[in-house]
């Protein structure tokens, strides 16, 4: 059923005069206009991280497979990232690190929130800081192992 | 339907959606804790060192009197061949596909709005999960 027709069993709800503004889809391009707090920055990314690590899951179990299936395996799958397109295949490796760290973070804060009912203006803006920081210090400090040691 | 769906607010609104919500949300989490827990035992195991064992089972040591450590391979394949590691990963395997089921749907209910895409859309997550969930199980066991 239609918002028109909701609206029209309902006389009392709909705008008098017809003069009233109406907000209906706002263009995709006002996404640049945001300004999102911490937390708001914090979830678009849980989602962005989500879907990344859903794109690539058949990288995820390509590695899983090859790193473990036999010794012959292991060595075709560390040739990959040491060979002439190493960096590339350590470049997925590093987003798919970032996206892991970021979606386990931002659920942990989501599971403690919903088990301590953690609710407070303050504690949603210090951990949403706190998730973005870890997720982006630990995905550098891992990055730096992955190409230089 | 049209007496009880005519208000879009109160306690009688129309209630819209899928129906499973708590499920869905209850689902989300438990498979989520899960897979936190998952991280951290493989995560213990990869920086706890392994040492080569004798057929006895005892810690062997080197010429200079050194352990001798396993690495490479041999840990890595190690850490997933005891039988609890196997059933422990099989669960995360299904935990993460019914997780990203779940975070998926939500995904394209909030942004795909026409039916049809969204159909769409559902079918190729789930056939997408549905793959990667037989490929994972079949390395899980061939090793």
């Amino acid at each position: 059923m239609s918002a028109d027709n909701a609206l029209k069993d309902q006389p009392h709800l709909m705008p008098k005069g017809g003069s009233r503004p109406v907000f209906r889809n706002i263009h995709v391009l006002d996404i640049l206009k945001y300004r999102l707090p911490p937390a708001g920055i914090v979830s678009i990314l849980h989602r962005v991280s989500g879907a990344l690590m859903f794109l690539l899951l058949p990288f995820i179990i390509w590695m899983f497979d090859t790193s473990l299936s036999t010794e012959l395996s292991y060595e075709r799958f560390t040739a990959v990232f040491l060979g002439s397109t190493g960096w590339f295949f350590k470049l997925v490796a590093l987003a798919l690190i970032w996206a892991f760290l970021h979606h386990l973070l931002a659920g942990l804060r989501h599971l403690w929130m919903d088990a301590t009912h953690a609710v407070t203006l303050r504690f949603g803006r210090l951990s949403a800081l706190v998730t973005l920081g870890l997720s982006v210090l630990l995905t550098l400090a891992l990055g730096v192992k992955l190409f230089f040691f | 339907m049209q007496e009880i769906s005519s208000s879009t607010y109160g306690s009688k609104r129309l209630v819209v959606g899928a129906h499973y919500g708590l499920r869905d949300w209850l689902s989300q989490r438990v498979s989520a804790a899960l897979m936190a827990l998952f991280t951290f035992v493989v995560l213990a195991q990869v920086l706890w060192p392994r040492y080569v064992k004798n057929p006895a089972g005892q810690i062997i040591r080197d010429a200079t009197g050194k352990l001798v450590t396993i690495t490479g391979y041999d840990k890595w394949a190690g850490i997933f061949a005891p039988q609890w590691m196997k059933l422990f990963t099989f669960v995360i395997i299904l935990a993460l596909a019914w997780h990203a089921w779940v975070g998926m749907r939500d995904i394209w209910m909030d942004y795909v709005k026409p039916v049809s895409v969204r159909l769409v859309l559902h079918v190729f997550t789930l056939a997408w999960l549905a793959g990667c969930t037989g490929w994972a199980l079949q390395v899980l066991w061939r090793f």
